[in-house]
């Protein structure tokens, strides 16, 4: 019974399968025709959509390189500006001296020519009787003669030694006035050099600013060379900054900790405000406004003394107002400086005061003992509480160069971002083309038993068929040869 | 124009922390703990007096500023202000609150060297005055320690068959010690935690006992 059932079953089974193949072959054509209008209908959507992106892509690629450009050439004329400030300053202070510098050397000079003109030798000057004593030396045997010769002789050995004596004070005078002329050489050697030195100085700058222009034409040009040189400088500085900017953050986090705590004991250490479901300890966010109060007056104080170019209004105060606001700004960083200090005292004793607590409620009030190191940590986070604010200030210049660089390279993250979503759409559609033939394929297999019947009726058709052409084949080939 | 947006912008902006702040219809959570601790001061549990204490101490370590802590002793009419051994407030000020401590825990170590037992034990009067006392501070989290054996034992004229209204409140029984009786009949002790544990659950309270240090230092944690 049970066998007979299973046969019967079997049987329906088949015929259900055959059924369906013969159902699936009779709709073989209009099912291909589905799967490939199908598959082409995704492939060309998805493709089109990769095209569609490519003028976005464009577009943000050229706002890009315009976006790139302009800051280039913003940090380029501040660095132009800069170098020539820098050319203004030494010009006023090294070659404002140069007129005096040129009077020192002639007044030098003068001296050097009139000493020169004093050291000239004297020849000393030819006995002008030496003719007539020789004419007196002629006559001879007379003892008077004799005696006005040894008179003569003792006249002019004497005359001689005094103008041996003469002249040699007279050399000696001259060579102390040569040794005098080594310190104004000197001095002119000096201010020479000096001149020297400015005018390199000078002519580094000069080079400097020759290779900024350079690059800041490059940039007004637009070259490919110049957005590729800042595209890398931008990413550079993007991470650097970033880097800072995660240092600086630690720095506020070991600062939070100093304040928070003793925060409590001014504002409470009990009252929470909730934002969305988030508690916040009072004195925790009194802490945390304190460090931004300090952040934002650092970020004033770089920009009055025009280190970085965040606020264009405080560029463009008066310098006397510039002045007033840099004081402003530094006396109140002073202020939270000194208060954070204090904190940071604060806290220490508060921690001592837990302390003590606790061992009176352990019984151990006898234990408490100051090891006479506790100084030293009271002064190290005192000192931590008062330089801590100062480091933060330096935080406004990794901040300008982080929001300078941001734009860019997200800008370049966007357009890579819509690049690879393309080739994602690309490679989507060719996969549905693809998929679509290999569904053809397997739609095929589940009718192969029709196929192979089809296959086999045709071959039998075409038998005949075959035969008569190569008949005629035949006969054609007689006729033409 | 644009002023106007500004201006609707940063209303909405107040309003949203405002609404925020406040906690919704609620008003705003309340997160402080009101702790109100019953001391067992009859016959010979005055013994267990000194567990108490440091009880008392370790609670007073875990608590923090603007929580609330109560002791109070258990004896023959505890349902008065008068049986409040201390009881404190702490200031929101870290330091005032550790000062706080120092004398509530002077507080509690003469009240041990002076306590005298009690001829009865008058826990329900106990507990009624200790919900009476945190619903008076509105406490975020209400909790009573029962330090005693649960046994009550009431005088005459005394009536104590009181429903509590424990909605909100936690109740923990500490160091339940077993009577000399229980030793022969351990079903006393057993109805006898049974008995308050359906006394207090059926006013809406959570029961817990807790004969470990460990444990409470868990439940105060968290």
């Amino acid at each position: 019974m049970t066998f007979a059932n299973t046969e019967i079953s079997l049987t329906v089974l088949v015929f259900i399968v055959l059924g369906m193949m013969l159902a699936l072959y009779m709709a073989r054509d209009s099912a291909h025709n589905a799967i490939r209008s199908m598959s082409r209908v995704l492939r060309n959507g998805f493709r089109m959509s990769a095209k569609a992106l490519v003028p976005v892509e464009h577009l943000v690629a050229l706002r890009n390189r315009e976006v790139l450009l302009a800051v280039g050439r913003e940090l380029k004329e501040r660095d132009i500006e800069r170098e020539f400030e820098r050319i203004e300053s030494s010009v006023k202070k090294e070659l404002a001296d140069t007129p005096s510098l040129c009077r020192v050397v002639q007044e030098e000079i003068a001296k050097l020519e009139d000493d020169y003109q004093k050291c000239t030798e004297v020849p000393p000057s030819p006995p002008g009787w030496v003719k007539a004593v020789e004419a007196v030396a002629n006559i001879k045997g007379d003892a008077v003669v004799e005696d006005i010769l040894a008179d003569i002789h003792e006249s002019l050995k004497k005359a001689h030694e005094e103008t041996t004596k003469e002249y040699r004070h007279s050399r000696k005078e001259r060579h102390s006035l040569l040794k005098g002329m080594m310190p104004l050489w000197r001095k002119v050697l000096e201010a020479v050099n000096t001149t020297d030195k400015n005018v390199v100085s000078l002519l580094e700058r000069v080079k400097v600013i020759d290779r900024y222009m350079d690059d800041y034409e490059q940039i007004l040009n637009g070259t490919d060379r110049a957005v590729r040189s800042l595209s890398e400088s931008s990413f550079r500085h993007f991470f650097i900054s970033t880097l800072v900017l995660a240092i600086a953050v630690g720095g506020a986090m070991i600062n939070f900790n100093l304040i928070a705590h003793p925060m409590s004991e001014m504002v409470g250490a009990s009252t929470h405000i909730s934002v969305f479901s988030f508690d916040f300890l009072v004195s925790d966010i009194a802490a945390l406004v304190i460090i931004l109060v300090e952040i934002t007056l650092g970020l004033f104080l770089m920009e009055c003394l025009r280190i970085t170019r965040l606020f264009p209004v405080i560029g463009a105060l008066k310098d006397s107002t510039r002045q007033k606001m840099v004081w402003f700004t530094f006396a109140a960083l002073f202020s939270l400086a000194s208060i954070e200090a204090g904190l940071a005292y604060m806290r220490e004793m508060l921690t001592q005061d837990s302390l003590a607590t606790a061992a009176v409620l352990r019984g151990q009030a006898a234990s408490v003992i100051d090891n006479g190191y506790t100084w030293i940590t009271t002064a190290a986070q005192m000192g931590l509480g008062f330089v801590l604010p100062f480091a933060l200030v330096f935080v406004a210049i990794p901040l300008e160069t982080f929001v300078a660089s941001l734009r860019s390279v997200v800008g370049a993250m966007t357009v890579s971002l819509i690049r690879g979503a393309a080739f994602a759409l690309r490679v989507i559609g060719n996969g549905f083309y693809h998929l679509g033939s290999t569904m053809i394929h397997v739609y095929d297999l589940a009718v192969f038993l029709p196929l192979w019947v089809e296959k086999v009726v045709k071959n039998r058709k075409n038998g005949p068929v075959g035969v008569v052409n190569n008949d005629r084949r035949k006969v054609e080939l007689k006729e033409a040869s | 124009m644009i002023k106007r947006i500004g201006v609707a912008i940063l209303l909405g902006a107040i309003s949203l922390l405002v609404g925020c702040g406040g906690g919704g219809e609620d008003g705003p959570k309340n997160r402080h703990r009101g702790v109100y601790m019953l001391i067992d001061t009859s016959g010979t549990y005055t013994k267990e007096l000194d567990k108490a204490q440091n009880i008392i101490k370790f609670l007073l370590a875990k608590l923090n500023p603007g929580d609330s802590f109560a002791v109070a002793r258990i004896d023959t009419g505890s349902f008065s202000e008068k049986d409040i051994v201390a009881k404190v407030t702490l200031d929101d000020r870290p330091s005032m609150a550790n000062q706080q401590k120092r004398v509530f825990s002077d507080e509690v170590d003469e009240f041990v060297r002076t306590v005298k037992p009690a001829s009865y034990t008058d826990i329900t009067g106990g507990v009624l005055q200790a919900v009476e006392f945190l619903n008076e501070k509105d406490s975020g989290r209400k909790t009573i320690l029962i330090f005693s054996d649960l046994k009550e034992d009431l005088d005459k004229g005394y009536i104590r068959d009181i429903e509590f209204k424990l909605k909100g409140f936690e109740v923990i029984a500490l160091n339940v010690t077993k009577l000399s009786s229980d030793n022969y009949n351990p079903n006393q002790y057993l109805a006898r935690l049974e008995q308050w544990q359906s006394r207090v659950e059926s006013g809406g309270g959570r029961w817990r006992v807790t004969n470990d240090m460990e444990q409470l230092e868990q439940i105060f944690v968290n």
